[in-house]
């Protein structure tokens, strides 16, 4: 059997895709992962369909022992990859065999990694999805998070795309402090002018109740003109709600469903994945769009993945011929593999 | 319900469609008729709806509409849809045992509202609840109509667990947990039947629009019933078109 061992879980690492969609409606939430970006390129640098399912990790990842050869990526967080102790490549399809060790560190910038593998996670689909909800019990390995000498199956897919890389000029920067932008509503006019004001003109500190369900910040407060409390609506990810203690709180993928808080604006789905990348203490300040603006802005951050897409399908690294050179340097003697690519 | 129906944004993929800022029968009929009638429809556009209280809320396919032609076909398909499209009546049975550790609240709520334990169950089964909306966690159904004379206050410290299948009180709202899950509600009973099971199709037993009738039954019921639900073999009891108790 194909599979992966997990010998350390890591600190929160799920199986995840682009969600559970359709059953929003049943009070069954979408899931999926946080950082769609980071996400779809992965799996398209193994020549996996863009939603296939792969692990999330977040802040500490975790050690996993191939079962098998495979061909994996890893996306997102700089979580200092390693395999069999030597540093990995992010960004590009890297090539492992039975018995190898995949580990890492700590996370050097953004919060949340993604390794994706080209014979696929092999877990029941539920309601569509592989998509764990932990709050739910649903999904993914038996519905939680992964733990120490979990086994996960894999598919039977023969390996290829080795060699696919991507360019610096795709990649996100992970910053501290983000720029995060709102389209204003649907409750906008529950708050006073001033509030909106201050809404949009301070910065807000993620706090550490921060996690896939929600982001709750910390900052100027945000006062209603018309009282906290609505009759309980719809929930999207992006959702900025803000209770009566005047904090927002920005829903996430693990969201409930419905809501009976006020939600002062909508953060943009491309933003999404800043936010999906940013850990506690983290700083940000809200910009408003309006929504044709935010439309072009989807349509522009949708089209980036075909130029992408175009990019990896022609630029391949063509393995040649591998060579182990010992050098010389300063008395010092290494011994080095040299891949010669075309 | 509003004049003109109000579309609010909800960022790049969503908008909500706004019946109207009250909890009410006939606002909730009308988004029933809306919501199938989207659904009937199957628009490619239209990724899923969330139907609650008083309004939609749209998910959509920005790579496919503008937020202004979304606004113009909605508000077509609004104003050309039939009166009925809500579909039969389901009054769906809740066979509920009351009190004990099924209910451990029911004493509580029977004292703070001046009513013997057996009155408060002949109140909680009286009637038939109009299930609003789906929401919060998988197969939570808002419940609309209960009786004013058991109402009580949520706890002031919430349980950390409440065993699925719960039924209690939070101000004059009743409901059940369809999983286990922390919370505040005033306890009365507990149902065997499971109101959500991610492997069946569909995985949630209510829908919107749905009554509710709680049957009280005993613990020795709730035990056979228990067992059938684990064999699979319990048959929820589903009246089509019956006629619902209410309080009006």
């Amino acid at each position: 059997m194909n599979k992966i061992i997990i010998k350390k879980p890591g600190l929160f690492t799920t199986i995840q895709d682009q969600g559970r969609w359709g059953f929003q409606q049943f009070g069954i939430t979408t899931a999926g992962a946080m950082d769609n970006f980071s996400m779809r390129i992965a799996n398209m640098l193994i020549g996996n369909k863009e939603n296939e399912a792969l692990l999330e990790c977040t802040f500490l990842g975790p050690e996993v022992e191939f079962g098998c050869d495979e061909i994996i990526s890893i996306t997102g967080a700089n979580m200092s990859p390693k395999i069999n102790g030597e540093p990995a490549l992010m960004w590009t399809s890297i090539r492992v065999n039975a018995g190898d060790k995949l580990t890492f560190s700590g996370v050097l910038n953004g919060l949340r990694t993604y390794i994706a593998f080209s014979k696929g996670i092999d877990v029941p689909k539920v309601m569509g999805s592989k998509s764990t909800y932990v709050r739910g019990n649903l999904g993914g390995l038996n519905g939680g998070k992964l733990s120490e000498n979990d086994e996960i199956k894999l598919g039977e897919k023969s390996l290829s795309n080795e060699g696919s890389y991507l360019l610096k000029g795709f990649m996100p920067i992970y910053k501290k402090e983000n720029v995060v932008r709102v389209v204003m509503g649907p409750q906008d006019d529950y708050f006073t002018d001033e509030a909106i004001q201050a809404f949009l003109n301070s910065i807000y500190k993620v706090t550490a109740e921060s996690d896939r369900m929600g982001y709750r910040l910390d900052g100027p407060k945000i006062e209603h003109k018309l009282g906290a409390d609505i009759i309980s609506d719809g929930i999207v990810s992006g959702s900025v709600q803000v209770p009566g203690h005047g904090s927002p709180i920005i829903m996430m993928n693990d969201k409930q469903t419905t809501g009976g808080y006020t939600k002062i604006a909508t953060v943009i789905t491309p933003d999404l994945n800043l936010l999906a990348q940013m850990s506690p203490g983290c700083e940000l300040r809200f910009e408003k769009v309006t929504v044709e603006k935010s439309h072009e802005l989807y349509i522009e951050y949708e089209n980036q993945f075909k130029e992408i897409r175009e990019f990896i399908d022609k630029n391949r690294f063509q393995f040649h011929k591998t060579k182990n050179l010992n050098l010389n340097i300063s008395e010092r003697i290494f011994n080095v593999k040299v891949n010669e690519i075309e | 319900m509003y004049d003109k129906t109000k579309f609010l944004p909800a960022g790049d993929r969503a908008l909500v469609m706004e019946f109207g800022n009250s909890i009410s029968p006939e606002i909730n009929t009308k988004i029933r008729n809306m919501a199938n009638t989207i659904n009937n429809l199957n628009i490619n556009y239209i990724t899923e709806i969330i139907p609650t209280y008083r309004s939609i809320l749209i998910i959509f396919d920005p790579l496919q509409i503008s937020y202004g032609k979304l606004i113009e076909n909605l508000e077509e398909i609004e104003s050309s849809m039939g009166e009925g499209d809500v579909g039969a009546i389901r009054i769906v049975e809740i066979p509920t045992v009351y009190g004990g550790e099924y209910g451990p609240d029911i004493e509580f709520v029977a004292s703070h509202n001046n009513l013997t334990v057996e009155e408060v169950i002949e109140i909680h089964t009286s009637r038939d609840y109009l299930l609003y909306m789906l929401g919060f966690t998988p197969g939570f159904g808002y419940l609309g109509g209960m009786d004013e004379r058991i109402a009580t206050p949520r706890l002031k410290t919430p349980r950390t667990k409440i065993p699925g299948g719960s039924t209690g009180v939070a101000g004059s709202q009743t409901g059940i947990y369809p999983i286990d899950s922390p919370g505040g509600w005033q306890l009365l009973g507990r149902t065997p039947i499971k109101l959500y099971d991610p492997i069946s199709d569909p995985p949630v037993l209510l829908k919107a629009g749905d009554f509710i009738r709680f049957v009280q039954i005993t613990e020795e019921e709730y035990k056979e019933i228990q067992e059938l639900v684990k064999r699979n073999e319990y048959e929820v009891n589903i009246i089509m078109d019956g006629e619902v108790r209410s309080h009006e």
